[in-house]
């Protein structure tokens, strides 16, 4: 069937509402708005406005709160309109729903999702546009998810559910709009492993989330270069599937890691640490690196292009890295 | 808790009245024209339009000083024109051009103008407000007799920094005035299915602050509240706080179906516009002639096409700029 990823994440909220009495939604707007980007829609008619439930502009009372009830046993769906507002509900996040369970000795489990818009693209400037997964990556306790296929968007939500501790999922703002075919038969999909979404043997080209189309886009061209790139994406920031990035740069030899997120201290830098922590006398070039400037995401749109990470750049990137001699 | 001081109107002195239609026209014109622009892509991302709630900015602006302070949120067009900034480079800005008023970099939600002490411009909701106490603890900690205004929606009021900000604000007894533009709706939720306690100004007074509602779509009442308001503060009387109450005449932003509100409600608060109450009662007290409004939409028009031409003309900022800024620049030793 067709579908866009906006449609897929409804899709796999609307399942998990009806498998599980004990999911509901809540977050601003989500209900009598329809969702500030849509994801929602109509599904207040469908299950009420106890499960689908609006809250006041208070992220750190409702992610709290949200925190409360899976140790009450609920297990409830947050919506953060966008991952800068999720600042607010820092405290709660990192503070209780990631540390919980070892500050109790193991007692109290924190089964939340929490869902959120990641990303810029969309002229909406520095308080709107930037892309904080690789941050909340850093903090043990919780789980990064970050789809970037319509598959994923609507299979990730029900596994995280089932997971007893706290799971994020970021949404990149891009996407939403994205259509394609999705199986009528499509459910829950693994949440722990990375995936190839192009096979190669030249190099790896290791991505996530908002940047894969562009990824996909840069190693089609550069097959016509005559280089074989492999496209991973990573699909969980935390915990890092660790084996499947190293087989690939193993195979390759060579690896660039394309992030939206900033360079300094980031996700990809992690990931270039692991590879030549663990693949170093197999690489046959350093590891390269495609991140957006180390700026606040400016409004103008061509300031706006030239902050974030090109089809360009990429390509750029993977032909310095190919042409290193090994 | 009404304004207790309300009835006590002076009369108005037609010059003035005419001031504050011009006011309001010029950024109801703004708004209008930026709407347009959108249509025709030339703005992008958010876009907050003030259409309805003229009022409250053109009364409570009208009573500041040069030095005063002023912070603002994303639906801020129309206090940044009425505070001093161009309108040329308010639009400009939207267009993403150099010569806006943030270079570009800011668009419709981050208007900032040093010149005129206008401080954004700020898209988290109730960000605004502890930005405010601080600008006001530095004014009382340097002696000076400054007054800092912090507009903010009534979707701010769930926010904890709201909280925070009320009570900082009166513990130092900081010289703040909160105007709490209460429109009804923030985004598609009602203030009643937010707020358990709907009376704002009775929130302000639990942090022993004095707060007075007022009718934000008349702006007579707006700038006699303000004025004594700001006059408290300034004359050391710590911070006050207005709840003003008006009405979006629009959609929240330009991607809202408006599925909350009925068209009926929306119809019933345009009869209440700030701009035709002022102008049908100066017409008739007989303090506005036919040409005299001519006059003032003429001089609203001319000015907004004007700006219009100004950022038509805009250019882009270099790429090469984009890394700067993000640290102060040093001049060499
Ligand atoms: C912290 C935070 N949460 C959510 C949003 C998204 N958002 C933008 S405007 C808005 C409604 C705010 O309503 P109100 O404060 O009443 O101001 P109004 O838009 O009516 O002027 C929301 C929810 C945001 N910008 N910041």
């Amino acid at each position: 069937m067709k579908s866009s990823y906006r449609e897929a994440l409804r899709a796999g909220i609307r399942d998990a509402m009806q498998r599980d009495p004990g999911v509901f939604l809540m977050g601003e707007d989500v209900g009598i708005y329809g969702g500030s980007f849509a994801v929602s829609l109509g599904l207040l008619e469908e299950f009420g406005p106890e499960r689908i439930r609006d809250t006041p502009l208070s992220e750190s009372g409702f992610v709290g709160a949200g925190i409360g009830a899976a140790l009450g046993g609920m297990r409830p769906i947050v919506e953060i309109m966008t991952v800068n507002f999720s600042l607010l509900a820092l405290d709660q996040i990192v503070n209780n729903a990631a540390s919980l369970l070892h500050m109790s000795g193991g007692q109290f489990h924190v089964p939340l999702v929490i869902r959120m818009t990641t990303g810029a693209g969309r002229q909406l400037g520095a308080q709107h546009s930037h892309s904080l997964e690789g941050w909340y990556a850093h903090i043990p306790g919780l789980r990064i998810l970050v789809p970037a296929t319509l598959e994923d968007a609507r299979g990730m939500l029900w596994t995280a559910l089932e997971d007893p501790d706290p799971v994020l999922i970021f949404e990149h703002g891009s996407l939403y709009n994205v259509a394609g075919e999705l199986d009528d038969n499509a459910g829950p999909v693994d949440i722990d492993t990375a995936a190839i979404r192009r096979p190669g043997s030249d190099i790896s080209l290791i991505t996530y989330g908002g940047t894969l189309p562009a990824v996909l886009d840069a190693a089609e061209q550069l097959a016509g270069e005559g280089i074989d790139a492999e496209v991973l994406d990573l699909r969980t920031l935390r915990p890092l599937d660790e084996a499947t990035i190293l087989a690939s740069v193993t195979r390759t030899h060579r690896a660039v890691v394309v992030d939206e997120g900033w360079r300094s201290g980031s996700i990809s830098a992690e990931i270039s640490a692991r590879i030549t922590e663990n693949a170093f006398y197999d690489l046959d070039a350093p590891v390269g690196r495609v991140c957006s400037a180390e700026v606040p995401i400016p409004y103008s749109k061509h300031m706006e292009l030239a902050a974030l990470p090109s089809v360009e750049q990429i390509m750029a990137a993977a032909r310095e890295a190919a042409g290193a001699r090994g | 808790m009404t304004d207790p001081m309300s009835a006590t109107r002076s009369p108005l002195d037609p010059e003035h009245g005419r001031h504050l239609l011009l006011q309001m026209l010029r950024v109801r014109q703004l708004e209008e024209k930026c709407v347009e622009l959108y249509s025709a892509v030339k703005i992008r991302g958010f876009l907050h339009v003030y259409i309805g709630e003229e009022a409250v900015a053109a009364g409570v602006l009208e009573t500041l000083s040069p030095d005063d302070a002023v912070v603002a949120t994303y639906r801020e067009h129309g206090h940044a024109l009425l505070r001093g900034v161009a309108a040329g480079a308010i639009l400009a800005e939207m267009y993403g051009y150099a010569e806006g008023c943030c270079r570009g970099r800011g668009g419709s939600m981050h208007l900032f103008d040093a010149a005129t002490h206008f401080y954004g411009g700020n898209a988290i909701v109730a960000g605004g407000l502890p930005l405010a106490v601080g600008l006001a603890l530095a004014d009382k900690m340097a002696g000076r007799s400054n007054v800092t205004v912090c507009f903010f929606g009534e979707g701010a009021v769930a926010e904890g920094e709201f909280h925070e900000s009320l009570n900082l604000a009166a513990l130092w007894q900081l010289p703040v005035l909160f105007c709490c533009e209460n429109n009804l709706y923030a985004m598609g939720t009602a203030l009643g299915r937010s707020e358990s306690q709907t009376d704002i100004a009775l929130k302000a007074a639990g942090y022993e602050i004095s707060a007075w509602a007022v009718d934000g779509m008349d702006v007579l009442a707006v700038e006699e509240a303000a004025r004594r308001a700001v006059d408290a503060v300034r004359s050391g009387g710590g911070p006050h706080f207005l709840e003003l109450r008006t009405y979006r005449f629009r959609a929240h932003s330009m991607f809202d179906p408006e599925r909350y509100r009925e068209k009926a409600e929306v119809v019933r608060w345009q009869e209440r516009d700030p701009i035709t109450l002022l102008r049908s009662s100066m017409e008739a007290a007989g303090q506005l002639a036919e040409e005299d409004w001519a006059q003032l939409q003429a001089d609203a028009e001319a000015e907004i096409s004007a700006a219009v031409d100004f950022a038509e003309a805009g250019t882009l900022e270099p790429v090469e700029e984009l890394t700067r800024f993000v640290y102060s620049e040093r001049s060499a030793p």
